[in-house]
């Protein structure tokens, strides 16, 4: 069984951008991120592959502001898949190179026709700390 | 299965001396089998198909892919849809917004048109294309969102294993870096997976596409390339360009003969095959 179409639309958007774009199934599996969103999370989509929720909530650390590890129910992607609302945060984390960033992500859901939810997008850019 | 093509020109409805063999009439095609007729779209050749249907008094099934006018504008023309007895079931995609039936009324409707569609006669049912296989007497129906501007569906008919695919509009290779991709990322891959035959927009030649990209088609090239990676039987082309004579398409057509892969038959309007 394919993608559906919406997603397919969303991922060649997303091959397009240079704005770091990441993407999640109706189950919460990560079914693609783009280049620009490899370069934060330190990992090739193509190594990667795809990565069932638990997988990828747990692959990158990730921290509030004041160093506490964040819940993973607090991800704006995360609540943007079960709340079906957009969400905003600013938050830390360190990739799979080990190297550490402070992101800010904007995610919202992808709802069809019928109510039919499809799954969410995050998009986040590195957060210029100077600018805060 | 009995397949017919009754239109196979895409966009505008095309007649003249250029176009005798592939054919002037917009899309329609019919498909018959021992329980079921289907009709793919209401083109232009929807006209002469009703006019062969005047004895014909079983439930007639519509099956429209999107609202474009050359998908839609024989509608009005279909002999049948005028039968007071007659049972006609229309299908088309879902929308966000509007119901089918306040979609149709657009076209169907003054200024437009004269004859509205409550006033047509028929006994019309209006259904949205449900997300899951449906069945139409001896047939199961998929219909499944392409890429094609605003809602659009390909169709996937199935009677026992045999089976046909209809994608009169669609763009697969639209945004793809490269083409074609993984089959789980290509648009309509899922429905022309297998199947023996598949009707395809095939309305570009590759340079025309690069003009056109994102206009909702394909070049001929990535019709063929789709087919070949959906391992499909015979590939039909379909939708041909307003602008391209017979000539010329037999050469587009030729040209994908000589490749290794799917065996490719120019869709002339009359053309008729079993599956």
């Amino acid at each position: 069984m394919g993608q559906p179409i919406e997603l397919i639309l969303v991922r060649h958007l997303a091959t397009s951008l240079a704005i770091p774009l990441f993407l999640v199934d109706p189950d919460g599996t990560m079914v693609f991120y783009n280049e620009a969103a490899e370069l934060v999370l330190g990992r090739r989509f193509d190594d990667a592959g795809e990565m069932p929720f638990a997988e990828w909530t747990s692959a990158f650390a990730v921290r509030d502001q004041a160093g506490a590890p964040l819940d993973i129910d607090e991800l704006p992607l995360v609540r943007a898949l079960r709340e079906r609302r957009p969400a905003h945060a600013r938050f830390d984390i360190t990739g799979l190179d080990g190297a550490a960033r402070t992101i800010e992500v904007s995610a919202f859901p992808l709802e069809a026709e019928g109510k039919r939810q499809l799954g969410a997008v995050a998009l986040f850019w590195e957060s210029d700390a100077e600018a805060h | 299965m009995q397949v017919r093509l009754w239109g196979t020109r895409g966009s505008l409805a095309s007649p003249g001396p250029d176009t005798v063999r592939y054919g002037g009439n917009t899309s329609c095609v019919e498909v018959r089998t021992d329980g079921a007729l289907l009709v793919l779209d209401a083109g232009t050749g929807i006209r002469e198909l009703g006019a062969s249907l005047r004895t014909f008094d079983g439930r007639i099934d519509l099956l429209l892919t999107h609202l474009h006018l050359d998908h839609l504008q024989g509608i009005g023309f279909f002999e049948p849809m005028f039968r007071r007895e007659q049972e006609v079931h229309v299908w088309g995609p879902p929308s966000t917004t509007e119901d089918l039936r306040q979609r149709l009324g657009r076209y169907l409707s003054p200024p437009l048109f004269p004859v509205r569609l409550r006033d047509l006669g028929s006994q019309v049912t209006l259904h949205d294309v449900p997300h899951q296989p449906f069945e139409i007497g001896d047939t199961m129906i998929r219909g499944d969102s392409i890429i094609h501007p605003g809602p659009t569906l390909g169709y996937r008919i199935s009677v026992g294993s045999r089976s046909v695919a209809y994608l009169p509009d669609h763009e697969p290779a639209l945004g793809a870096p490269t083409f074609p991709i993984d089959p789980g990322w290509t648009s309509g891959h899922g429905l022309a997976a297998g199947v023996d035959v598949l009707i395809h927009d095939a309305q570009y030649t590759p340079a025309e596409y690069e003009e056109r990209v994102g206009w909702g088609h394909s070049s001929v090239a990535h019709t063929w390339a789709l087919a070949a990676q959906a391992g499909v039987g015979r590939l039909v082309t379909f939708h041909h360009d307003p602008s391209h004579g017979d000539g010329q398409l037999d050469a587009l057509v030729a040209e994908l003969q000589a490749r290794d892969g799917p065996h490719v038959i120019g869709g002339t309007e009359g053309l008729q095959l079993t599956v």
